[in-house]
């Protein structure tokens, strides 16, 4: 057994788990934080994508322990105080969700990929940077519309406040 | 509330929940003293079960049972079925097979479950599994349907001989079809494989039995898209338990398209151990169990031969299909290639004559039932192949032998059962025409021929039949169960309506979309508080989701339910106003007496039901009302889908440069909602087409595309944005004119994009009846240079099996923890 201690959204958080067990399933049994999901076994499907030291990672490809002392965010923990981020907003907008299931993951990798990428973001550009996630339900299309649109907006904000 | 009007583009009630991680699917509940389940599967596709022996896995740590098919048999638990009878030409019934929620004596695909370890934890249950011994003797596998009718091939049940499940057939005499086409003056004969595929919702399948021993209740929390079916079938034919002792609840769901429909073993073990144990079991798939149990989708065969006049209009249609169903027969698995399949084989063309027959077989693989479309891609396929082939071999252009043949008045009576009751099929071709730019495609052409690429262009007419049901109808043609749906609304004392629609959602939007019945200014422009999809199915019915049906048939029943709920209050209204009955309108949330200034606010109504005060004589308290309702056909979804592509000779990848969608749904409810559906629906088609496709080694029967690494899922940067248009014809068959958009992007997309490809290269293997070869080697050559950004295709059968199992740097972008 292994004693995990993160910063969870901004708390700080403590669990001990099998020294096998992978961060994805550290946050979902031991935190309790259900948003992050689980839909494959390879590290193809981008569902449990969470923010460690504010880069975007597939938590299934981490043992719990090798995160201990890192500062996590999860979908949960993504808007703050606030009531939505302007990504899970443009998601609403633009009906960038069905199911739900991926979601998340893909909320968490959008966020990253506008970070990374700043203002200067494009749909070919957003379809490649897509590419660890997939989606069942959309066809992408409205994912993509809602992360150019987040975008934009979060490069407005951006440029207001400078 | 104007905003939350019919037709209006009303963003999703559900979506906040699910964006902030708050949506609470099956595998996130837990409930005190759960245990988890991991399921021991055969290794081998075809092996008698000669023993299993548990005793050093019951000594390991956390372990609290290892549970087989015996003591399931033992306990009562009955064999799963298929609901749909289907008799053969001969009149016989079909052979079903027996299937067993764990395995007794013979194990008949890879995967099938033969026990259930129960542990403290997921990790312990899987550890202890590896302990279980389990011996087989193995015995010879067939996969493929083709050689499962061979003589000598291994038989998979014993009633079955040669495999066959039943010899069906449809339409017209088989005798009369072959002179049509023998008088005709072009036949165009082809050979059509509709590749076998895996639905893959992103949420793995998932449940959670619970045995309360105190009250002797079953509660079943399952990632069902049929929750009432799911309890029906549990406790009639399953025997888990009596439906008052059995609660089954669908919370969430990941998306089903089709796999979520059926009751598979593991609910049922699931249910069946939490009582034989007496803790809460939870079983949760991984996603090669996924890949390896959940019900595929496709996999037929067919010899097509269609007949032309010498004006090049439509003679005949000759069809003739083999349906691989896997190694047992899932819960409509017999349905999909019969009369969800043949009965749509006129597609958008009066077609005089058409003879449709149908051999499904056994094989050593997953079980094969309805995949989004489910029988309609694989007519709308056919069909679409079969006209571009003809096109061609005619020297017509694909537009104008489908303008030729296209049915233009209505209703039409097809010589396959279907009555079509509306359309415009030809407005549908225009539109998608004018959208694509068609008419400039020749330029687009020569430009990039330029660049050295060659382009092409294909277009698809497809027909489905949605809203399943009547249910005298499907019940005369084999259907175990009635299709209606049911609703139950309330008027509540202060003013607001609430209610239950029987049926539920698994990702589509539902309580988005039933609102604005209540909302809408025009209709009723009442306050509402949530008219919830089924979750639970307890004190209400529905039939469940599949086929585009909660539009057309669910929502028809919650008006129907309206409609008593509002009847109500205007007995109550005119008794207060002291008016006639025949003169209260309900407007603006008011109900007033017409011609008069004279008027009542709902709530004011809403509240005399509940206190009874001043009703009218012999009246009950309250403004609760309950419909089932039953349509009197099915709807008639049609449209017309046209896909550009460009590949690139020195590589060998295609890419969509564009893809148009015109469709004709009815009435639409919320236009952002169907778009996705469609949006989404061809992202699946595209996947037929240009990735997906499970494959088994033909020797060992062993699934070789069992992980996302394997089975190449569409992504983000294989689709281009779609270009989407409507024009539809309200459907005369339901209160609404809604004609249900779940499936029509994965019925018509795979044909427009196949016809693409020949466009660009040259006449494909497609145009001769051969068998599929594996492949168009020229074009099919690896990619020199570069990541594959999409298969190079020009074949039927998507070679996803041999997609890359290392994939380039690229795909792990945000997977790398390290970096």
């Amino acid at each position: 057994m292994a004693k995990v201690t993160l910063t969870v959204n901004g708390r700080k958080m403590s669990g001990d788990c099998e020294d096998r067990t992978l961060l994805v399933h550290f946050i979902r049994e031991k935190l309790g934080l259900t948003g992050t999901h689980v839909g494959c076994d390879t590290s193809q499907c981008g569902a449990c994508v969470v923010h460690l030291d504010g880069k975007s990672v597939k938590s299934c490809s981490i043992l719990a322990v090798q995160a201990s002392g890192s500062t996590l965010t999860t979908i949960e923990g993504l808007a703050g105080q606030g009531d939505m981020h302007p990504v899970q907003a443009a998601f609403k907008t633009h009906h960038g969700l069905q199911c739900g299931f991926c979601t998340p993951g893909v909320v968490m990798a959008a966020v990253d990929m506008i970070n990374r990428h700043g203002g200067a973001l494009d749909e070919e550009t957003v379809r490649s940077e897509l590419d660890g996630n997939i989606c069942r339900c959309t066809g992408y299309h409205n994912i993509v519309k809602a992360i150019l649109a987040a975008n934009a907006e979060m490069s407005a904000s951006r440029q207001a406040a400078e | 509330m104007g905003i939350e009007g019919i037709g209006a583009r009303v963003a999703r009630k559900e979506d906040k929940r699910f964006l902030t991680g708050k949506g609470r699917y099956t595998d996130d509940m837990v409930v005190p003293g759960m245990k988890y389940a991991f399921f021991i599967r055969s290794p081998h596709a075809y092996a008698k079960l000669i023993s299993i022996d548990a005793n050093a896995a019951l000594e390991m740590p956390g372990v609290i049972a290892v549970l087989d098919g015996k003591q399931l048999q033992a306990d009562g638990i009955g064999n799963l079925i298929c609901g749909w009878m289907i008799h053969s030409k001969d009149g016989s019934p079909m052979n079903m097979g027996p299937w067993r929620p764990l395995a007794v004596d013979t194990v008949r695909y890879v995967g099938d479950a033969v026990a259930v370890v129960i542990a403290d934890t997921l990790g312990e249950a899987r550890d202890a599994a590896e302990a279980v011994a389990v011996e087989y003797e193995t015995l010879d596998a067939v996969t493929e349907a083709v050689d499962a009718l061979k003589p000598g091939a291994p038989q998979v049940h014993d009633n079955a001989p040669g495999n066959l499940i039943f010899d069906w057939a449809l339409g017209n005499p088989e005798a009369e079809v072959d002179a049509a086409i023998s008088a005709s003056a072009h036949v165009t004969e082809i050979e059509i494989h509709n590749n076998r595929l895996s639905p893959n919702p992103m949420e793995p399948r998932a449940a959670l039995g619970i045995y309360d021993s105190a009250e002797d209740h079953y509660t079943c929390y399952t990632t069902s898209q049929n929750p009432h079916v799911a309890r029906l079938v549990m406790s009639a034919f399953y025997n888990v338990a009596p439906e008052n002792k059995l609660r089954v609840i669908a919370p969430d769901v990941g998306g089903g398209f089709g796999s979520k429909i059926y009751i598979y073993p593991e609910e049922i073990v699931c249910l069946w151990a939490s009582k034989k144990t007496g803790v809460p079991v939870k079983w949760t798939a991984d996603r090669t169990e996924a890949f390896m149990t959940d019900a595929h989708g496709r996999d037929h065969i067919s010899k097509v031969k269609m007949a032309f006049d010498a004006d090049h209009r439509i003679t005949a249609l000759k069809v003739d299909t083999i349906a691989n169903l896997g190694a047992y027969m899932s819960l409509f698995s017999s349905a999909v290639p019969t009369y969800l399949y043949a009965t749509l084989l006129s597609g958008q063309y009066a077609i005089p004559a058409i003879n449709a027959n149908v051999r499904t077989v056994y094989t050593n693989t997953v079980p094969v039932d309805a995949y989004r479309g489910a029988g309609r891609p694989e007519a709308t396929y056919l069909l679409e192949r079969t006209m571009e082939t003809a096109a061609r071999e005619l020297g017509l252009s694909p537009a104008e032998l489908r303008r030729i043949n296209f049915i233009r008045s209505f209703p039409y009576q097809t010589p396959v059962i279907m009555n079509y009751d509306a359309g415009d099929y030809e407005a549908s071709l225009n539109a998608a025409m004018d959208a694509a730019d068609w008419a400039g495609f020749a330029a687009r052409r020569t430009e990039a021929e330029g660049r050295g690429k060659k382009r092409g262009i294909g277009m698809s007419c497809y027909i489905e039949a949605c809203g399943i049901a009547p249910s005298a109808a499907v019940g005369s043609l084999g259907a175990g169960v009635g299709l209606w749906e049911s609703a139950e609304m309330r008027g509540n004392a202060g003013g607001t309506i609430e209610g239950v629609a029987g049926s539920p959602s698994h990702g589509q939007g539902h309580q988005t979309t039933f609102a604005p019945l209540v909302a809408d200014p025009l209709r009723r422009g009442l306050d509402h508080g949530p008219i919830a999809p089924t979750a639970t199915p307890q004190g209400h019915k529905g039939m469940g989701d599949p086929g585009s049906r909660s539009g057309a048939v669910g929502m028809s029943a919650i008006v129907k339910a309206l409609d008593k709920v509002e009847a109500k209050a205007k007995k109550i209204a005119a008794h207060l106003m002291e008016a006639d009955e025949s003169d209260i309108v309900i407007e603006g949330g008011e109900l007033k007496v017409a011609g008069t200034d004279k008027s009542l606010p709902w709530f004011q109504v809403a509240l005399a039901a509940y206190t009874a005060h001043n009703l009218p004589a012999g009246m009950e308290p309250g403004l609760k009302e309950g419909a089932f309702y039953d349509p009197a056909n099915f709807t008639f979804p049609a449209g017309c889908y046209i896909c550009e592509v460009e590949i690139d000779p020195e590589t060998g990848t295609t890419k969509i440069v564009q893809f148009v969608a015109a469709d004709d749904f009815g009435n639409i409810i919320n236009p952002m909602i169907v778009e996705g559906q469609v949006h989404g629906g061809i992202a699946q088609g595209v996947g037929q087409a240009l990735l997906e496709g499970v494959h088994y080694d033909k020797d060992t029967g062993q699934l070789l595309t069992a992980s996302f690494m394997d089975y190449a899922m569409p992504r983000a940067d294989d689709l281009p944005s779609f270009k989407l248009s409507h024009q539809n014809t309200p459907c005369p068959s339901n209160p609404l004119g809604i004609k249900g958009c779940g499936e029509a992007g994965a019925i018509g997309s795979p044909p427009a994009l196949m016809d693409a490809l020949p466009h660009a290269i040259g006449p494909n293997h497609l145009t001769t009846p051969a068998p599929p070869p594996e492949g168009g080697e020229e074009l099919n050559a690896p990619p020199r240079g570069g990541r594959p950004r999409m298969r190079p295709i020009i074949i039927a059968r998507p070679p996803s099996a041999r997609r890359p199992a290392c994939l380039p740097a690229e795909r792990r972008r945000n997977t790398s923890p390290a970096a």
